[in-house]
């Protein structure tokens, strides 16, 4: 296990490095930060002396090694869009939002998607079967902002159940959260029931019930345990997706403000502080994760050996 | 990588694990699944209606979207001022414009018909560049192996790890969204899928002995990889380009509602669901439903259509299925042994 880390962290530092390198280039060489720093009425002059306080006129390989220097130190620059503050410290006032929305749409999306694909496991092709796979496959075709619109629409609009926007978890949170989780319950439901099938027709099933085993037992101490393998791994990515990208498209529906909705707001207002910062706390949770799913592996299945 | 998003790459596996299947397995199968399975993979389709109906809506889809200059009642940009708002023809509308207007004078029907152009055409490119550019990054370094294949196969383990869609928002916000850019940030996102898989199916398809013998006669090594070992790439890669092509264009759909795709006035069904969004959301809701469905109709299609390929272009999986009819009860739960 030390092994293993030792040699999956210098990877996840390439990536983190690489990520940030990304930014740097994009933001520095592609975009101005300048723009939107000073009013429109600004004179060539006021850009270009601005630029000199910020340093933005150095030569790029100078730029680059003083941006390194602040990124070891965790500094990334002051938000302009926030105005004032540390582009990291506006990232953690909304981390937390984040992070509630995805905890309480996974949670769902585990809570809903084993009792599912259970049931429609216990008889493939019958009809609870096929409608499930059904209802999974167009969860998965819906794009998640129309989703989002049809929930809003029917919910907050016509119904006026929940609401957008922060406020009261119970009002707020559910719709967003449901949100999220929906097709992730119809990926991860497809999985338990995809698994759960070849886990009962493998042979120490067969063998546990020859020697007269209670089919629950069997179930819930042998079968489910080996079908936890893949759905951990799945369960992770759905995660790290949702962290790194559909957060994103479900904050802006939702008007929910977590780093999902600050990463929209930044690139529109061209806060490029703020989006490195976004973007390396979201590298650095993405690396984080994908180690924790190969160690989970490890937990739930003693064969695998961490290389 | 000690892991694989079983999602994504089922496909992949599927046919690395039938590629070691040996041809002796097969002997001996029922003559019902042998007459079965004659007809080949079109039978399969026409009786898979599923398959069939997506296939259908597809093609529909695609003919609207190459027909739409023709198809369209107006120009899906040109703004009526005076035409605001009209209903569609059942609630008393005019065939001049079928779905009605919306609030600023658009032809509804006009902007799908042209926004079904956008999302196919943004599908279609980066599938074809993606798909290209992934197949001979993975040809190269499964065939190649070694250090090659550790350094290569490591880069897109790095890039995978990559927050996709932010860096995409932030490029496309840095250029400026068109179909252009779009199309090609989507591309540089997506070839990782087919260069993992196949260079999965090099790897299997390597050890095989008509490779081995391929090699001892002498082909050189581009005569060896196009030759012999692509064709076992044609079934998988088919199957995950028609997947791709649906996330494909719901990455297209989400960037463009976020404002960071397709900018207005150009046409866009992401783009439309979120002008509808903002005006119409206590309004008339049709206009955010419009888009909405004939995005997700769209997805669904090329979704049931890439699972019906899977099974249909398979031959094996093909008999697994006919043999689950052949040999009654229990049929459908073993379908290995």
């Amino acid at each position: 296990m030390g092994r293993y880390l030792l040699k999956r962290l210098p990877q996840g530092m390439v990536v983190i490095f690489g990520v940030t390198v990304f930014v740097f280039i994009v933001t520095r060489v592609v975009g101005d930060p300048v723009k939107f720093m000073l009013p429109l009425s600004a004179t060539a002059e006021q850009r270009a002396a601005q630029r000199h306080v910020m340093g933005l006129d150095r030569p790029i390989l100078a730029q680059f090694w003083s941006f390194l220097g602040d990124v070891i130190h965790l500094d990334f620059g002051t938000s302009t869009y926030v105005r004032g503050k540390a582009a990291l410290s506006v990232v953690f006032d909304y981390l937390p939002r984040t992070l509630q929305l995805v905890a309480a749409g996974m949670v769902l999306a585990v809570v809903l998607s084993i009792p599912l694909g259970l049931l429609a496991s216990r008889k493939p092709g019958g009809a609870l079967d096929r409608a499930l796979t059904s209802l999974s496959l167009v969860g998965l075709s819906m794009p998640q902002f129309f989703l989002g619109s049809v929930l809003v629409i029917a919910f907050t609009v016509k119904l006026q159940w929940f609401q957008t926007g922060v406020g009261p978890l119970h009002r707020h949170l559910v719709l967003p959260a449901v949100c999220l989780a929906l097709p992730a319950v119809g990926r991860l439901a497809m999985l338990v029931r995809s698994s759960m099938i070849d886990e009962l027709n493998s042979q120490y099933v067969k063998v546990l019930k020859a020697k007269g085993m209670p089919a629950r037992r069997i179930l819930a101490v042998h079968a489910l345990r080996n079908a936890g393998i893949p759905y951990v791994t799945l369960l992770g990515w759905e995660i790290i997706r949702a962290l790194a990208g559909f957060t994103v498209v479900v904050e802006s529906v939702f008007a929910w403000p977590g780093i999902g909705f600050m990463a929209k707001q930044a690139i529109a207002q061209q806060d490029f502080y703020l989006i490195q910062a976004i973007v390396f706390v979201v590298a650095v949770m993405v690396v984080v994760l994908n180690i924790l799913i190969d160690v989970s592996y490890k937990l739930l299945d003693p064969r695998v050996t961490l290389r | 990588m000690s892991y694989q998003h079983p999602d994504q790459y089922s496909a992949g596996r599927a046919e690395a694990e039938h590629a070691e299947e040996t041809e002796e397995a097969r002997s001996g199968r029922p003559f019902e699944i042998e007459a079965a399975t004659h007809g080949g993979p079109f039978r399969e389709l026409v009786r898979d209606k599923l398959g069939m109906t997506a296939l259908v809506v597809l093609v529909v889809l695609v003919l609207a979207a190459i027909l739409a200059p023709w198809l369209a009642p107006s120009d899906p940009n040109k703004i009526g001022p005076r035409i605001r708002m009209r209903p569609p023809v059942w609630h008393g509308g005019t065939w001049s414009h079928p779905l009605g207007t919306d609030w600023q004078g658009y032809d509804v029907l006009s902007r799908l018909l042209y926004g079904a152009r956008t999302s196919l055409f943004i599908g279609t490119v980066v599938v074809l560049v993606a798909g290209t550019a992934g197949v001979l990054y993975g040809l190269y370094a499964g065939y190649r192996g070694g250090r090659a294949d550790r350094w290569l196969m490591g880069w897109v383990d790095v890039q995978v790890s990559f927050p996709g869609l932010l860096l995409a928002m932030l490029l496309i916000a840095l250029v400026g969204g068109s179909v252009l850019s779009v199309t090609a940030i989507l591309a540089v996102n997506g070839w990782m899928v087919f260069a993992r898989l196949t260079r999965g199916v090099v790897l299997a398809a390597k050890e095989r002995p008509y490779v081995e013998a391929a090699e001892i006669v002498g082909c050189t090594p581009r005569r060896v990889v196009f030759t012999h070992i692509l064709p076992n790439l044609i079934t998988p890669l088919a199957t995950l380009s028609v997947l791709e092509f649906a996330r494909i264009i719901l990455a297209e759909a989400a960037l463009s509602y976020l404002g960071l795709g397709i900018q207005y006035p150009g046409v866009s069904w992401g783009l439309d669901v979120a002008r509808a969004q903002d005006h119409e959301l206590f309004g008339n809701q049709w206009l955010i439903l419009y888009p909405g469905i004939l995005l997700s109709i769209t997805v669904l299609s090329a979704n049931l259509l890439s699972s019906w390929m899977r099974v249909a272009l398979d031959p094996q999986e093909r008999e697994k299925r006919f043999a689950g009819r052949a040999i009654r009860g229990g049929a459908a739960a073993e379908p290995g042994t």
